[in-house]
């Protein structure tokens, strides 16, 4: 049978006004850095983007100053309700040049434009929507008693889901009358910037949003500030680790959201075509760089082969290639670093006697990609099966009965999410209750929303991000004021 | 001539046996004045291991109990603490050095307290849960869940209320216990042991352990399998809560930091009613989705 070829269907990059080079958002304005500078890149062609300040420790003092400032002296002092309409104002800008904002992540990241327009940046907005209407409402929050900001909020965001991250991070902690330091990943600092003009248009108070760009010395500047009250930080469990370690025996609060190793457990009676469909957003929804992905899949013994085949024809008609194009399903590996971290994950799971196998389909010569891959054959304790790869390989697994799905699912040292397909409404209900995860996908995987708390149990941090429960980060409760 | 009292050897409370400690050490404990009271077990670090096998072993069965089953198993444990509340409000008064009217206060206090706490088991995740109004055809719902297994430092100075106040809200909502009573003032808590080993509390569930925090607390600290730790007990010995909350970090235990004056950890007004608060120190918030469809 003859197939139809998709006709090239790139999205514009005319919508996007990249400027040669960019300074630090520090107290309402762009200021020159004082530290050294780098390039980000758009990983898809290897092109370079623009010129980025690298924020030194001075730098970071300055937006740490301006933050504390304006907490002190506007925003503080300023109504919950007037709060929350800077926050709508946000909402209604992020929505207006929501295209703008899609393409620059696309650029920036690597990600399908499909996924920026549709997933990242309506629910970034959303995010801002959603917190705007708690700024005065909080003593409905049933916080505790007297909920009041910490101050002067430092946040460390990663590279996956760059602008949805910041929302997730600074639409709670303006909410809750925070102002913060914003630091945003050194691969993906783009739409971070493109915010801060945002702010400008919002006519946000200076210095209630600082945005630093940089590197690990940056972020580390960030959590080692006195002046900072507060860590939020999304990013690998090392790192988490690491800020935990510094902020000990200090006055500061950290919540951490960090890495996942999930499973996706598939039961012999699941309505398996929707089963493959979830395996796939699973794990290639944004190249697998998601923390939450469900890198590890579980398949009941009975249907394993059934999936397993049917997987690898869906995945074959995947499209993989230039993020812009409107068609493409998997795009570019956001950096050479973790691509090389992807192809030695996946060369120790080849040694270590997994078996490998990919889509085989062509990949563009420049630029940073891997295809959909799939291990069968693995054992728990491969490495494959424990670290988290953060790329779009899948590594499959069986289990007889629904005890044995529960224990190896809950084999990890990670806690973030979890997926259940099967047609048994009390099986779902029971695995729900049995497994360690912070946010499990019954007959669904990877939906996210500004109500829906997220994050995880064990190692893959603490804290909430999202909801009524998201707030409570961003407040300390009881005592005297 | 006056009859000569038995006295009792006090031991540890682990896996709802009372075994010496390993070690084969004790301690002497003297009351408020300096007077002999009894030799103590000098729990060791291999005590607070073995106190955290058996926690483990317990946390699935406590924490799939049901809620109303696990408010009557606390409330339980006020009814036996009261029917023994004159020798509590004896060891009390001899521990911390109160007068009989405070000790008594103290020691209605802990059991009221078992009170208000049992009567949270099935309340406070409707209180912290709920339906999530999600942008899309989906039931979204998040409960809170128990952390697992918790490791507690007791106050040092409040040696029943304290002990108590620390205790309850942790095992209300299904974690399991090891908790590193007060060092000088130990007496109370093997009491309330007794009491908790013939309430209904399940073997394992609590675990209590005497002797110097600064023995085991680092380990606890350190220890893999222990999901949230309680410094709350930190007050009042040379620990640093920062050194115990750095070792924490290895495995990202939750960490209940003391009361804290700047820097310094200080000793709760355990007389005031206590809020949500240590109840969601040990919780993890749950959530899931499920498509709604026809």
């Amino acid at each position: 049978m003859s197939t139809f070829e998709y006709a090239p269907a790139p999205e514009s990059r005319a919508v996007v006004n990249l400027q040669p080079s960019y300074g630090l958002f520090i107290n309402g304005e762009f200021v020159e850095g004082t530290g050294s500078s780098f390039k980000t890149i758009s990983p898809a062609t290897e092109e370079v983007l623009a010129e980025i300040s690298e924020a030194s420790p001075a730098d970071v003092d300055l937006a740490v100053k301006a933050a504390r400032t304006a907490y002190t002296r506007v925003w503080s002092r300023m109504s919950g309700a007037d709060r929350g309409k800077y926050l709508y104002r946000i909402a209604r800008i992020l929505q207006e040049r929501a295209r703008e904002f899609a393409v620059l992540e696309t650029l920036d990241n690597g990600k399908p434009i499909k996924e920026s327009r549709d997933v990242d940046v309506p629910i970034a907005a959303a995010h801002f929507f959603y917190h705007a209407g708690w700024a005065d409402k909080l003593e409905y929050a049933a916080l505790g008693p007297n909920p009041r900001p910490h101050g002067v909020v430092g946040q460390v965001i990663p590279w996956n889901f760059p602008m949805l991250m910041l929302a997730w991070k600074i639409a709670p902690a303006l909410a809750t009358g925070n102002t913060v330091v914003l630091k945003p990943a050194e691969t993906t600092p783009l739409t971070a910037l493109l915010f801060a003009e945002v702010c400008q248009q919002a006519d946000l108070p200076p210095g209630v949003v600082n945005i630093v760009t940089g590197a690990g010395t940056t972020g580390q500047a960030i959590v080692d500030h006195p002046g900072v009250d507060k860590i939020a930080f999304t990013g690998s469990t090392g790192v988490g680790k690491a800020i935990a370690r510094a902020i000990a025996g200090t006055p500061k609060k950290a919540t951490l959201e960090l890495g996942g190793k999930a499973a996706n457990i598939i039961f012999d009676d699941a309505p398996i075509d929707q089963a493959v469909e979830g395996i796939i957003n699973g794990i290639f929804f944004n190249q697998g760089h998601v923390c939450c992905a469900g890198s590890r899949l579980l398949v009941q013994e009975s249907i394993a082969e059934e999936v397993e085949a049917r997987l690898k024809r869906r995945l074959q008609t995947l499209r993989v290639g230039d993020p812009l194009d409107k068609n493409t399903d998997v795009g570019a590996i956001n950096s050479g670093a973790q691509l090389a971290r992807i192809t030695e994950l996946v060369a120790a799971g080849v040694a270590e006697g997994a078996e490998r196998w990919d889509t085989g389909c062509p990949l563009p010569e420049k630029g940073f990609w891997f295809r959909p891959t799939v291990f069968t054959g693995v054992s728990q304790t491969h490495r494959i099966a424990q670290e988290e790869i953060f790329g779009p390989v899948v590594s499959m697994l069986t289990f007889r009965t629904p005890q044995e799905a529960v224990a190896k699912a809950n084999n990890t040292p990670y806690g973030l999410s979890a997926g259940i397909w099967t047609e048994k409404g009390s099986r779902i209900l029971w695995m729900a209750d049995q497994l360690r995860a912070g946010v499990i996908w019954a007959n669904t995987f990877n939906r996210f929303d500004p109500t829906s708390p997220f994050g995880g149990y064990k190692e893959s941090g603490y804290g909430r991000e999202g909801g009524r429960h998201g707030l409570s980060a961003y407040v300390v409760t009881g005592g005297p004021q | 001539m006056s009859r000569v009292e038995v006295k009792k050897t006090y031991k540890l409370y682990i896996g709802g046996a009372f075994p010496r400690s390993e070690s084969g050490r004790s301690y002497e404990v003297s009351d408020a004045k300096g007077r002999f009271l009894a030799n103590a077990a000098k729990g060791s670090r291999k005590d607070a291991r073995d106190a955290v096998v058996a926690a483990r072993k317990a946390q699935p069965g406590w924490g799939r109990a049901t809620a109303y089953n696990r408010g009557q198993v606390l409330y339980r444990v006020a009814e036996v603490m009261e029917s023994r509340k004159g020798q509590f409000v004896e060891e009390v008064r001899a521990a911390e050095g109160l007068t009989p009217t405070r000790a008594t206060a103290a020691v209605d206090a802990a059991i009221d307290r078992w009170v208000w706490y049992a009567g949270w088991s099935d309340k406070y995740a409707q209180v912290l849960g709920g339906l999530n109004p999600v942008a899309g055809p989906y039931f979204n719902i998040s409960a809170p869940d128990a952390t697992g297994v918790v490791a507690a430092l007791a106050p040092q100075e409040s040696s029943l209320l304290g002990l108590v106040s620390v205790l309850a809200p942790i095992v209300v909502s299904g974690n399991t216990a090891v908790v590193l009573s007060s060092k000088d003032r130990p007496i109370p808590a093997i009491t309330l042991a007794e009491a908790l080993a013939t309430s209904d509390v399940p073997g394992g569930v609590i675990n209590l352990i005497t002797g110097d925090p600064a023995e085991a607390a680092p380990w606890l600290a350190t220890h893999r399998d222990v999901n949230a730790i309680d410094l709350t007990g930190v007050a009042g010995t040379d620990l640093a809560w920062g050194d115990l909350e750095r070792a924490a970090a290895d495995n990202l235990k939750r960490v209940r930091r003391p009361a804290l004056d700047g820097l310094s950890a200080i000793e709760e007004d355990w007389s005031v009613t206590p809020t949500l608060g240590r109840i969601e120190s040990f919780l993890e918030t749950k959530t899931v989705w499920h498509p709604k469809g026809r």
